[in-house]
């Protein structure tokens, strides 16, 4: 390269000029990131109450008002009082009447393509789930999303059995996945043809946390009863 | 250059004879990956557009003050910034939309049409023609994913924007809603194009002899 041809090309910025660029723009996304968070959370705070709170009224019918519980050290219930972040939660439904209608659990496992988390809900009377509903799931479109949408299959979780032994320690009968058109017994669930893989991870992870929560729930039902 | 062209060109080039998708072929993830429903599709296309022509506009102002040893670097942080806020955004407008475009949102940051139009057009152009830029390709590109959502759902699953077309007895052809259905919707809609531009090419040649012809 020549000297003229040296002497013509562009000075290269210092050392400031980048700094200057870097973090101005840095304190400038910043500041505009905080804002919008600052002004969009409590509308998605509001948005997620909203979301759970129709899905625990979806999957206990009858409850109109709800109320949520935290299992304590001790192994019972007690009201939630603070945001109950790190806490395992249940949500208790109750009637117009404020009798206690059932409690909502929310699960999770692994479907075909990622984790399907869902909400379930428990009946004392009827000692069965009597409703789900999916919160999250990535299943195929098509096949595996028939989890949410097939009528035969959530069908099943009409009245899916899911009463305690005798001394209240476990499930009677372990809710178990059967082939489409097999289902002979109420803790069966009817599986769906196209979707095998999805349709037998909502039945396992329905046992997995039916196994662990229904017989805590039964134990602690006085927990759950004349407060809201 | 672009600096010839008009404003108004400058627009219209991102609609269709620059279209980043069916011409340009840029951000193929989110083309083939969130355009399975019309709605998908669309609330994407635009969700791409806005930090399209946010960035756009924050870079093209910005352009004599960002030294060019640490563009990229600005521009990813710009981008990633407008990604974030469509997030929240989306967040607050409709969780069930949050939740269908999924890991796509974030996804935008790395979008090689953003990035592509911030380096080559913003950086270099005044704030009212980038404007114009990122909105003629944000719109385009919006444009293009519609094409293909709606295509997918129509076939896929019967219905336009979740309302059915078809009677009860229509065969949903399921994989046009499968990821491969976005490869033969792609190709489907990329036959047509260049179908129409090698169309409108024969034309214009076959006019400029017959002028020719006359001239003689």
């Amino acid at each position: 390269m020549s000297h003229s041809e040296l002497a013509s090309a562009p000075a290269p910025p210092s050392i400031w000029h980048m700094y200057r660029a870097m973090v101005g723009v840095g304190v400038f996304c910043g500041l505009l990131i905080v804002s919008v968070f600052q002004v969009t959370l409590p509308v998605i705070e509001r948005n997620k109450a909203e979301a759970l709170q129709k899905a625990i009224f979806h999957v206990l019918p009858n409850a109109n008002t709800s109320a949520t519980y935290y299992l304590d050290d001790a192994g019972g219930f007690r009201l939630l009082e603070g945001d109950g972040v790190g806490e395992q939660l249940v949500y208790a439904g109750y009637d117009d009447a404020q009798q206690l209608v059932g409690v909502a659990v929310e699960a999770q496992g692994m479907g075909y393509q990622d984790v399907i988390a869902l909400i379930y809900g428990y009946s004392f009377t009827e000692q069965a789930i009597i409703g789900i509903q999916v919160l999250e799931s990535k299943e195929t479109p098509g096949l595996g999303d028939k989890i949410e949408t097939d009528p035969a299959f959530l069908e099943n979780f009409k009245s899916l059995d899911v009463s305690v032994r005798g001394d209240g320690s476990a499930l009677a009968n372990s809710v178990v996945p059967v082939k489409h058109g097999e289902k002979t017994r109420p803790w069966e669930v009817d599986g769906i043809t196209g979707a095998t893989i999805s349709s037998v991870a909502i039945a396992n992870l329905l046992d997995r946390s039916a196994q662990y929560w229904v017989p805590r729930i039964r134990r602690n039902l006085r927990d759950f009863q004349g407060e809201e | 250059m672009a600096s010839s062209m008009s404003s108004t060109d400058e627009f219209i080039k991102g609609l269709w004879n620059e279209n980043p998708v069916f011409v340009q072929v840029l951000g193929m993830c989110p083309v083939l990956a969130v355009s399975n429903t019309a709605m998908n599709a669309l609330a994407m296309g635009l969700a791409t557009a806005f930090v399209l022509i946010m960035s756009n506009i924050v870079v093209s102002s910005l352009r004599s003050f960002i030294p060019k040893q640490v563009r990229i670097a600005t521009y990813i942080l710009i981008i990633a910034t407008f990604v974030t806020v469509v997030d929240y955004v989306i967040q607050a407008v409709s969780l069930d939309l949050y939740k269908a475009l999924g890991a796509f949102i974030s996804l935008i940051v790395v979008n090689c049409l953003i990035l592509g139009r911030a380096e080559a057009f913003a950086s270099k152009n005044t704030v009212a023609r980038s404007t114009m830029d990122g909105l003629g390709m944000g719109i385009g590109f919006a444009f293009a994913l519609f094409c293909l959502g709606a295509v997918r759902e129509i076939l896929g699953n019967g219905s336009l924007f979740g309302a059915s077309l078809f009677h009860d007895s229509f065969e949903k052809w399921v994989v046009m809603i499968l990821p491969s259905g976005g490869f033969f919707t792609l190709a489907g809609w990329l036959l047509l194009f260049n179908w129409l531009k090698q169309r409108k090419a024969k034309r214009e040649a076959t006019t400029s002899l017959g002028l020719r012809k006359e001239v003689a």
